[in-house]
């Protein structure tokens, strides 16, 4: 479960985010859209725990992940690695969310020699492998083709129900809110604000 | 350079069982152009001294290689080659450390940045021999003023290009390091040290093309042994083919460590983008 109670989140002079209030239960998708720049992203660094100078307070589970809108792989190192260092899980647990995602055997490749798709693969078996209590998706199928957001798509809705992390989600996709949301909010306004649909 | 070149298959399943420097093999054609593009340049040399016509003041790879190649088999230059690779190695070892630490700090700390850039410029426009003869006055004509003298020489140079590293950085990738609560160790060994691998290495080139001409000059003003100390000596018989000889004999030295140690570590460290 996470629930944050911010008053406001500055850069410099400038109020991003108003005040707002957002609980997540484990197991629930918190689907959050609005349009570009309105501070998707900076909610979404602040409840991952990158972002900390906001005012307010946050209570959230230790066991965070994200899945960024680029893969934001590790080059230099290998597949299999890409899980293990970040996470702390096993070669075989790592090995085991590969296969989740379909890159069974994949662990040996450098991360350039992978596709978008299979690179965003990675970063979702990433995700689940360090067995989050809240999950962040941040517009994580961004520019990819349709077959492979409803692929990808399907594959994350079935994971978060074996897992049942507390999940937030930021799109500007439609399909991507209605697949995976339980839940629906819109950010939008300067300072923007949350309000539930 | 000898470039090395890897064609590896990737296995279908599973990790690899070889580190990737065990599978590495020389780039003959890579191999074969550089020993003609030396070659070329020994012709180019004896084809000057040639047309010259005079081996007191030019003296050709005929009256230079002989002396070189006497010198390294009877074992004359060898307690001078290595004074001068001592030196060297010591001082590139503290300017490369001091230089990194510094240029780190200053990469991730733009307050630390703003105070010590302009010291940093000055301090990298001060002529070498001006900190020669400061170290020399300072501390005496010994070993530690030897050292101190080339490693201050160096440590601007690789404060500023470590401190670029560190500014080119991907953000992206510290903040995944830091949802995913990576420690420091794992964060410094896995998301920093990598990236700034090309600018160590590149740090480490330049270090040491620089570090071993200050060494020599070192040596020169004040030093009993080294190349530089028998450079003086051949400056003072004006015997042009000796000072030729004794340079040969580091640069030889230089081109091996090049060769033997720094290509086959940027080769390393590069492995992941040429596969």
């Amino acid at each position: 479960m996470i629930a944050l109670d911010l008053t406001e989140k500055r850069f410099g002079p400038t109020q991003v985010l108003g005040a707002l209030r957002l609980e997540v239960a484990r197991g629930e998708v918190l689907g959050i859209e609005g349009p570009s720049g309105t501070g998707k992203s900076t909610l979404l660094r602040i409840l991952a725990g990158v972002d900390t100078r906001f005012e307010g307070k946050m209570q959230a589970p230790s066991r965070r992940a994200m899945v960024f809108q680029e893969p934001v792989l590790m080059p230099w190192r290998r597949v299999i690695d890409n899980l293990t260092i970040p996470t702390g899980a096993s070669e075989d647990e790592a090995e085991h969310w590969l296969c989740r995602v379909g890159l069974s055997g994949y662990g040996a490749h450098w991360p350039g020699q992978l596709s978008l798709g299979q690179a965003r693969r990675v970063g979702l078996a990433r995700a689940f492998a360090s067995r989050p209590e809240l999950l962040i998706l941040d517009e994580p199928f961004v520019s990819l083709d349709a077959e492979r957001v409803d692929d990808l798509l399907e594959l994350t809705a079935r994971l978060i129900s074996e897992t049942q992390p507390a999940v937030v989600l930021a799109s500007h996709a439609v399909r991507e809110l209605d697949r995976l949301a339980t839940r629906r909010a819109v950010l939008a306004g300067r300072p923007a604000r949350l309000t539930a649909l | 350079m000898i470039a090395l070149a890897r064609k590896r298959h990737i296995p279908s399943g599973g990790r690899s069982a070889l580190p990737a420097h065990a599978i590495a093999t020389p780039d003959w054609r890579a191999v074969g152009r550089t020993i003609v593009s030396i070659l070329a340049a020994l012709f180019l040399w004896a084809g000057l001294a040639f047309v010259l016509d005079d081996p007191a003041h030019a003296p050709g790879p005929q009256q230079v290689l002989p002396e070189l190649f006497e010198g390294l088999a009877s074992g004359k230059m060898l307690p001078d080659l290595g004074a001068t690779l001592w030196r060297v190695g010591l001082s590139f070892a503290l300017a490369m450390g001091i230089g990194a630490a510094l240029g780190i700090l200053l990469g991730l700390s733009r307050r630390a940045d703003a105070w010590f850039d302009p010291w940093l410029t000055i301090w990298n426009n001060i002529p070498a021999l001006v900190l020669i003869v400061l170290c020399y006055l300072w501390i005496g004509l010994n070993e530690t003023a030897a050292v101190m003298a080339v490693a201050l020489n160096k440590v601007p140079l690789v404060a500023v290009m470590l401190r670029e590293g560190v500014r080119a950085r991907d953000p992206a990738l510290s903040e995944m390091a830091r949802v995913f609560g990576m420690g420091f160790v794992a964060r410094h060994r896995h998301i920093l040290i990598p990236q700034l691998m090309p600018h160590i290495l590149a740090a480490a080139r330049a270090g040491l093309a620089l570090i071993w001409k200050v060494v020599l000059v070192v040596e020169f003003l004040g030093r009993s042994n080294g190349i530089g100390f028998r450079i003086h000596l051949n400056f003072q018989m004006f015997d042009i083919a000796g000072v030729l000889a004794w340079a040969s004999a580091f640069v030889l030295v230089m081109l091996a460590i090049e060769w033997l140690v720094l290509a086959p570590l940027t080769a390393h460290a590069a492995r992941w983008r040429r596969e």
